[in-house]
């Protein structure tokens, strides 16, 4: 089979506004899992185990089910509560929780790293909890788990060609349509394989020299 | 409810069979350019290379879509079936080849040249020496690479191969009893995870009783 390159070049408008909206789905998912992931993550290290337990088994079983599975069962079991949202919607606040369930454990990781002398000292000077996590703990751990998150980022950005199984036109389901209009598979589908190869090259280079500059260096 | 279990634990054989046979392919796959990341030869390090940053770098669901619909075109006709376990097991050898890398260089460099010294050959140093110390040290980043392939399998179900995934949206479409279904075929997920977790503990565990011998003496 021959690639047909007009071909190629006359679908590559679509494809690119596709892209966009998978970029735009991808940032807004991962907002959510940033935000739920340090909730999630102070949950489990509480002292307290009715907040700590759940938090621990909504984690493990978020990270040891299939993300499909999950899409499925939100946009099908939603709307039987009378909650309907547009499948895009949904398909952000799955794949921003599912990535919550790992960011989390970033989190919990940067924070266990915080040496225990960083607490006590901030609470001899008197900061209360919230202040020590505020302005002393996080500042620390945050940093030291950007190219972790990164990583999920990128991770997250690979896994958005699943919301066209609930029927969201991101750049996959784009690429099938076209496919299946002009019987032509060849070029869509190995377009969107090479742009989501050039963007996570891209970014996998990034997480690369964030992790180089982060690097402390030794004393 | 109990009407539903085995039209899904059929799927769930299915998921089973496809996860075993790509994971044995990944397994293959992984040691295979893991190995020649290592070599001295450019040629291999190259082919390594240009492998796993292909399969990592794009989206296994692309991926599976690009066996399933472009490579027919090219004369190449797989089953499903076929096309699944090939996905499967290219996208997963791709990260499973950088845990084997990482395990090899972490043997220590000692141990390699006290084998040299001892006269093994290449292969006896690899074979003996090397191996057992860097496989251990992979087995927990093979379990988790596992349970990876076993929730990807779900994908499967999108190139029409009849896995768990795939009985579970055909029941529901069927019967429309959503809750029931998707929380039973999440569970047996949960459970198929769990097993491959205790698999690889199990292994790992048996795998180092010698260590545990000697702290022992």
């Amino acid at each position: 089979m021959q690639v047909d390159w007009t071909f190629a070049a006359s679908i590559v408008p679509t494809l690119g506004q596709a892209a966009l909206l998978t970029l735009a789905v991808t940032a807004a998912g991962f907002a959510i899992s940033l935000v739920l992931g340090l909730a999630l993550a102070m949950l489990r290290r509480s002292r307290r185990r009715i907040f700590a337990l759940p938090a621990a088994l909504t984690v493990e079983a978020v990270r040891g089910t299939p993300l499909l599975i999950q899409l499925y069962f939100i946009f099908f079991v939603l709307p039987e509560y009378g909650i309907v949202l547009p499948a895009m919607l949904t398909g952000i606040v799955v794949i921003g929780l599912h990535y919550a369930a790992y960011t989390s454990e970033a989190y919990r990781a940067g924070i266990d790293n915080v040496p225990p002398g960083q607490w006590q000292a901030a609470g001899a000077l008197g900061m209360t909890r919230p202040q020590v996590f505020r302005y002393v703990v996080l500042p620390q751990a945050v940093p030291a788990i950007l190219p972790a998150l990164g990583n999920y980022l990128i991770a997250m950005f690979k896994d958005t060609p699943l919301l066209s199984a609930i029927a969201v036109v991101e750049l996959m389901q784009r690429a099938k349509i076209i496919g299946s209009e002009t019987f032509r598979y060849l070029e869509p589908i190995t377009i969107v394989g090479l742009y989501f190869l050039a963007m996570s090259l891209v970014a996998a280079m990034l997480v690369r020299a964030l992790e180089r500059r982060l690097r402390i260096p030794p004393a | 409810m109990t009407e539903f279990l085995p039209i899904l634990l059929d799927g769930a054989r299915v998921t089973a069979a496809i996860t075993a046979v790509a994971a044995l392919l990944a397994v293959l796959l992984a040691f295979a350019s893991g190995l020649a990341r290592l070599s001295r030869l450019t040629l291999l390090r190259g082919i390594s290379i240009v492998y796993v940053e292909l399969f990592r770098g794009s989206s296994l669901l692309v991926q599976l879509f690009w066996l399933f619909f472009v490579l027919p075109h090219f004369g190449v006709t797989l089953t499903p079936f076929q096309t699944a376990v090939l996905g499967l097991g290219l996208n997963i050898g791709a990260y499973g080849s950088e845990v084997v890398r990482g395990a090899v260089l972490a043997v220590p460099a000692g141990q390699t040249a006290a084998a040299d010294a001892l006269g093994l050959t290449g292969y006896q140093v690899m074979r003996y020496v090397v191996m057992p110390q860097a496989f251990l040290c992979m087995l927990p980043l093979w379990g988790n690479l596992l349970i990876e392939l076993l929730k990807g399998t779900a994908l499967v179900s999108l190139i029409t191969v009849s896995d768990l995934a795939f009985r579970a949206y055909q029941l529901n479409q069927a019967t429309f009893r959503t809750a029931e279904i998707f929380t039973m075929a999440l569970a047996i997920y949960g459970l198929l995870a769990l097993a491959i977790a205790g698999g690889t503990r199990g292994l790992e565990r048996r795998l180092s009783r010698h260590r545990l011998a000697r702290e022992h003496l």
